[in-house]
C-alpha cells in the first residue's frame, strides 16, 4: 500500500528553494529507442528480426546471432525480482538528495535482466513484478519495476512522483477557459486534485456557455490573459509565474481554408499570432519561473502542455493556414523541450485529430470529444509522457506519416483517404 | 574439442613491486607508472634498455594507452600490451606476457598497472565506465557497483543461506592481514561486531564490505626461468593458469564465475588438486565473490561458501589462508592495481619477501582475477597458480 501524498505544507519562505540536479542523462544513439518509446507511454525493447531474441541493454547487433536486424517492439513487462536493494549512498547529486533510493534486479518472463527502480509496493525477492518505462527527470527512459496490481495511491509513490507530472496538489495556468476544450481540462483537473486552477480569459466581456460552471469551482481563479498581448502575457506572469507548477496552453485560433480560398493575410496572421508568437511569449514569461521551481519540494514545477495538431506533421490543406501555424508550434515546442530538460521540466505536445468544435463542423466523424483531450492531458501528466495523439484520426495519420510522410502528403492533398 | 593448450613451463615471475597507496593523489597515472618501472630496475638490477616487453593496465590513463606510456617514459620495448580489464589485469597480463617471453617475442616483460584517484575521479568512472552502465545501470540511482554486487549478494544469501556473519568473517581475517602489511591503507583492527554495525551503503552492503578507492601500482616482471636465474632474481613459477570472459550469460543473476568452467584444466596443468594449495588471493571487490570463487575453484561445493568459513580461519596463519595482503578490502583499490595486488602478494609470499604476514612453508599459491562490470556482472575471470622455485 501507498499511503496516500498529503497536502504539502507551505513553503518556508526563508529557505533556498532547491534547485535541480538531473539525474544521469547521458545515453548512447542505440539506447535512445528506449526513450523513444518511453516518450508516447511504451515499453520496447530490441528484439531480433532473425531469430526472436529480446536483448537489454540495448545493442548494436544481436547478442545471440549477431544479425543486425534490430526492432523495438513492445513488451508486456512481467518478470520476476531476484534481488532488491536499497541505496543508502549515491555519487550523483540527484539519488544523494532523494536517499533512500529502492532498486531491483528483475527477469523478465521474455529473457533478459533488468537493473529497475522499484516501486514501494513491490515487496522483497522472489516476487513478481511488471516492468513498465518511464521517462526520468532527465527526460530519459528509465525502467520501472511495477507491483503487478497497484493500490488506489499507487501514483504517490515517492520515486514514481520524480518521474511524473501529476497535477494532485499542483497549481496549474489553463491559458484558454472559454473553450468547451479549455472548460473540459479544467473539470479534469480539478477531478484530479490540482490545488489551484487559474484560468485564462481573453475578453471577459463576453458571456460563453459553460464558464459559469468552471467559475463556480472552488479551485478555479479566472484571471485575465491575452496571447497575443505581450504585456498582458508579462503581468500576469509578474503576479502568478512565482507559483505555477504546470502550464497548459490550449489557446489556439482555427480558421478553415487554405490559400486560394480566402484573400490577404489577416487571418493566417490571427492563427499565428495565438498559436505560434502566443506560445512564445508565454514561454518567454513563465518558462524561466518554471525552472527555476523545478525541485522546489513534492509538488515542485513539473511541466508544460502544448495543444497542437496532428495537422502539425503534414499540412492538411482543407486547413491549410491552421496547419502552418500549428507546425510553427510545434517546431517551437521542440526548441521549448530542449530548453526546458535542463531544469527537468517535462514539455508534454498533444497532436489531436479533428476536436468535436464549431471549427470541424463540416469534417466526418470520428472526432474527438474535448472531454477526450482533457482526459488525455492528465493521463499524460500522470504517466510522464511527451507526445500524446488522442482520438482515433491522429492515430491513424501517425501511423501513415510513419510508414510514409510523402505518401501522406499525397493522400492528404486528395481529402485525407 | 578445444585445441590441447601449450604449458607455462619454464616462466617465471619475479619482482614484485608496489608504489604506496595514498587515498587522493594529484600526480596523473603516467607518474605511478612511472615510480613502478623505476622499482622494478631498482630492485631487479636491470637496465631500463632491458626491459624490452611491456604491459599496461589502468582506468585514468586515458586519453593514452600503453604506447603512449613508452615515449612518456623513454621505453622501446618490442612487444607492447595495454590491458585495461581492472581486477582481471593481473592474470592477463601474466598469461600474455608467459606467451611472449616463451615464443621469444620478448626478453623480460613488465607488468604494470597503476591509477591516480583525484578527488572526483571514482563518481566520473562510474558513470561513463562502459556503454552499458551509462545506458542501463548508472542512471538506476549511480550507486556504482555497489548497487550491482547488492543484488549479487541478496540474491546469495537468499540461495544459500548465508548471513552477514560470513562474509563478516572474511573481512575481518583480511583485515588481520592488512595490520601486519605496512602497505595497506587500513591500519584500524576491525572486529566482527563493528563490521555487522557498519552503516548501510546499498543493502545488504555495509560500509566493510565496499573498497576504499585509492592511488598507487603494482608491478612485476616476466621472463624464461633461465633468465631469472642468471639474473640471480628470486622468483616464482607459473604452474597453470586460465581465463574466461562473459560465462554463464544466460544466468540471470551472477551465482557462479568463469573460473568453474576451466578449473579442472587450470589443476591439470599445475598437476594438482585443490587441497594442495597452500594460500589462495581471491579478487575481492566484495566478500560474496570471495566466497563464490571458495566454490567455483573447488575448495567446496556450490553453497558451501558459508559453511567452509565457519569451519575455516583465513588469516595468512590459519587454516585456509586468504588475501594474506589484506586484500583490496583492506589495502584500498588502487584501481586497475587492485587486479595486481593478489600477484604481488603471492610472487612475495612463494619467494620468501611477506614479512610479518607469511604463510609458514607456503610452495604452492592461488592467484585470481575477476573484472569488469560492464552492466549486471562481472565479465574477467581468471585464475593462475604459481609455485615456489625449488
Amino acid at each position: 500500500m501507498t499511503m496516500p501524498l498529503m497536502k504539502p505544507k507551505r513553503k518556508n519562505p526563508v529557505l533556498r528553494t532547491r534547485q535541480m540536479n538531473l539525474p544521469p542523462w547521458a545515453r548512447g544513439r542505440v539506447a535512445l529507442g528506449m526513450t523513444a518509446a518511453a516518450a508516447e507511454g511504451r515499453f520496447e525493447l530490441q528484439v531480433c528480426k532473425d531469430c526472436s531474441a529480446v536483448q537489454y541493454p540495448p545493442r548494436e547487433a544481436c547478442h545471440r546471432c549477431l544479425s543486425a536486424r534490430l526492432q523495438w517492439r513492445a513488451q508486456s513487462g512481467e518478470g520476476t525480482l531476484l534481488g532488491t536493494t536499497t541505496l543508502h549512498h549515491s555519487n550523483d547529486p540527484f539519488f544523494r538528495e532523494r536517499l533512500p533510493w529502492r532498486l531491483g534486479l528483475v527477469q523478465l518472463a521474455a529473457g533478459p535482466s533488468l537493473i529497475v527502480h522499484l516501486h514501494g509496493e513491490v515487496g522483497d525477492a522472489p516476487a513478481p513484478v511488471k516492468v513498465g518505462a518511464r521517462l526520468d527527470r532527465a527526460g530519459q527512459a528509465v525502467l520501472i519495476g511495477f507491483p503487478p496490481e497497484g493500490s488506489e495511491h499507487m501514483a504517490d509513490d515517492k520515486m514514481l512522483r520524480e518521474m511524473t507530472s501529476d497535477p494532485k496538489f499542483r497549481k496549474v495556468l489553463v491559458t484558454d477557459g472559454k473553450t468547451a476544450v479549455g472548460q473540459a481540462i479544467v473539470q479534469a483537473l480539478v477531478k484530479a486534485g490540482a490545488e489551484i486552477v487559474w484560468v485564462g480569459h481573453a475578453e471577459p466581456w463576453k458571456k460563453l456557455p459553460g464558464f459559469d460552471d468552471i467559475s463556480k469551482l472552488p479551485q478555479v481563479t479566472l484571471v485575465p490573459l491575452d496571447l497575443t498581448n505581450g504585456r498582458s502575457v508579462s503581468e500576469l506572469a509578474g503576479e502568478i509565474g512565482g507559483k505555477v507548477d504546470i502550464v497548459i496552453n490550449n489557446a489556439e485560433v482555427h480558421r478553415t481554408f487554405g490559400i486560394g480560398a480566402r484573400r490577404g493575410t489577416d487571418v493566417a496572421k490571427a492563427e499565428m499570432d495565438i498559436n505560434y508568437f502566443g506560445a512564445l511569449r508565454l514561454a518567454q514569461e513563465f518558462g524561466p519561473a518554471l525552472k527555476g521551481r523545478s525541485a522546489d519540494g513534492v509538488t515542485h514545477a513539473a511541466a508544460w502542455v502544448n495543444l497542437l495538431s496532428i495537422y502539425a506533421l503534414s499540412n492538411y490543406p482543407p486547413h491549410g493556414t491552421f496547419s502552418a501555424s500549428k507546425a510553427a508550434a510545434y517546431s517551437l515546442a521542440q526548441c521549448l523541450r530542449a530548453e526546458m530538460r535542463p531544469a527537468g521540466i517535462r514539455v508534454i505536445n498533444l497532436f489531436p485529430g479533428p476536436i468535436d468544435d464549431e471549427w470541424n463542423q463540416n469534417l466526418p466523424p470520428p472526432k474527438v470529444a474535448p472531454s477526450a483531450i482533457a482526459s488525455a492531458i492528465v493521463k499524460a501528466l500522470r504517466d510522464g509522457v511527451e507526445d500524446v495523439y488522442p482520438g482515433d484520426v491522429a492515430q491513424e495519420w501517425l501511423e501513415r506519416w510513419r510508414d510514409n510522410p510523402k505518401v501522406l502528403e499525397r493522400e492528404l492533398a486528395a481529402g485525407g483517404n | 574439442m578445444t585445441s590441447r593448450r601449450t604449458s607455462y613451463e619454464g616462466v617465471a615471475v619475479a619482482v614484485p613491486v608496489t608504489v604506496p597507496y595514498v587515498r587522493y593523489s594529484t600526480h596523473n597515472a603516467h607518474w605511478f607508472i612511472g615510480q613502478a618501472l623505476h622499482a622494478l630496475v631498482e630492485a631487479s638490477g636491470l637496465a631500463k634498455e632491458q626491459i624490452d616487453g611491456l604491459t599496461v593496465s589502468s582506468f585514468s590513463l586515458a586519453p593514452d594507452t600503453a604506447v603512449g606510456v613508452t615515449q612518456h617514459l623513454g621505453l622501446s620495448p618490442r612487444w607492447l600490451d595495454h590491458i585495461p580489464t581492472g581486477g582481471a589485469s593481473g592474470v592477463m597480463s601474466l598469461r600474455r606476457a608467459a606467451r611472449a617471453v616463451q615464443a621469444g617475442d620478448a626478453d623480460v616483460v613488465a607488468c604494470v598497472a597503476a591509477d591516480t584517484n583525484h578527488v572526483d575521479s571514482f563518481r566520473q568512472t562510474l558513470g561513463s565506465f562502459s556503454n552499458f552502465a551509462r545506458d542501463a545501470s548508472y542512471p538506476y540511482g549511480s550507486g556504482g557497483p555497489n548497487s550491482i554486487f547488492a543484488f549479487i549478494t541478496a540474491n546469495y544469501m537468499r540461495t544459500y543461506g548465508a548471513t552477514r556473519e560470513d562474509f563478516g568473517r572474511i573481512a575481518v581475517a583480511q583485515r588481520d592481514n592488512a595490520l601486519k602489511n605496512p602497505n595497506a591503507l587500513f591500519k584500524k583492527p576491525l572486529t566482527l561486531d563493528e563490521y555487522i554495525a557498519a552503516r548501510p551503503i546499498s543493502d545488504p552492503i555495509h560500509l566493510f564490505d565496499c573498497v576504499m578507492p585509492c592511488a598507487g601500482a603494482e608491478a612485476f616482471l616476466v621472463m624464461r626461468e633461465e633468465r631469472a636465474r642468471e639474473l640471480g632474481l628470486a622468483h616464482v613459477l607459473v604452474r597453470g593458469a586460465i581465463e574466461r570472459h562473459n560465462a554463464y550469460a544466460d544466468d540471470p543473476v551472477m551465482l557462479r564465475g568463469g573460473w568453474r568452467v576451466d578449473r579442472d584444466e587450470l589443476y591439470a596443468q599445475a598437476g594438482a588438486a585443490p587441497a594442495d594449495i597452500d594460500f589462495v588471493q581471491t579478487y575481492d571487490d566484495y566478500p560474496v565473490i570471495v566466497m563464490l570463487q571458495f566454490e567455483d575453484l573447488g575448495f567446496c561445493d556450490k553453497g558451501g561458501g558459508p559453511a567452509f568459513v565457519r569451519a575455516n580461519t583465513l588469516t595468512h596463519d590459519g587454516s585456509f589462508p586468504n588475501n594474506t595482503s589484506g586484500g583490496q578490502l583492506s589495502c584500498g583499490q588502487a584501481g586497475a592495481a587492485g587486479g595486481f595486488l593478489g600477484m604481488t602478494e603471492a610472487i612475495r609470499q612463494l619467494t620468501g619477501q611477506a614479512g610479518e604476514h607469511a604463510v609458514p612453508g607456503a610452495k604452492l599459491g592461488l592467484v585470481t582475477g575477476f573484472g569488469m562490470v560492464t552492466y549486471d556482472r562481472c565479465l574477467c575471470t581468471g585464475a593462475v597458480i604459481l609455485g615456489a622455485s625449488s
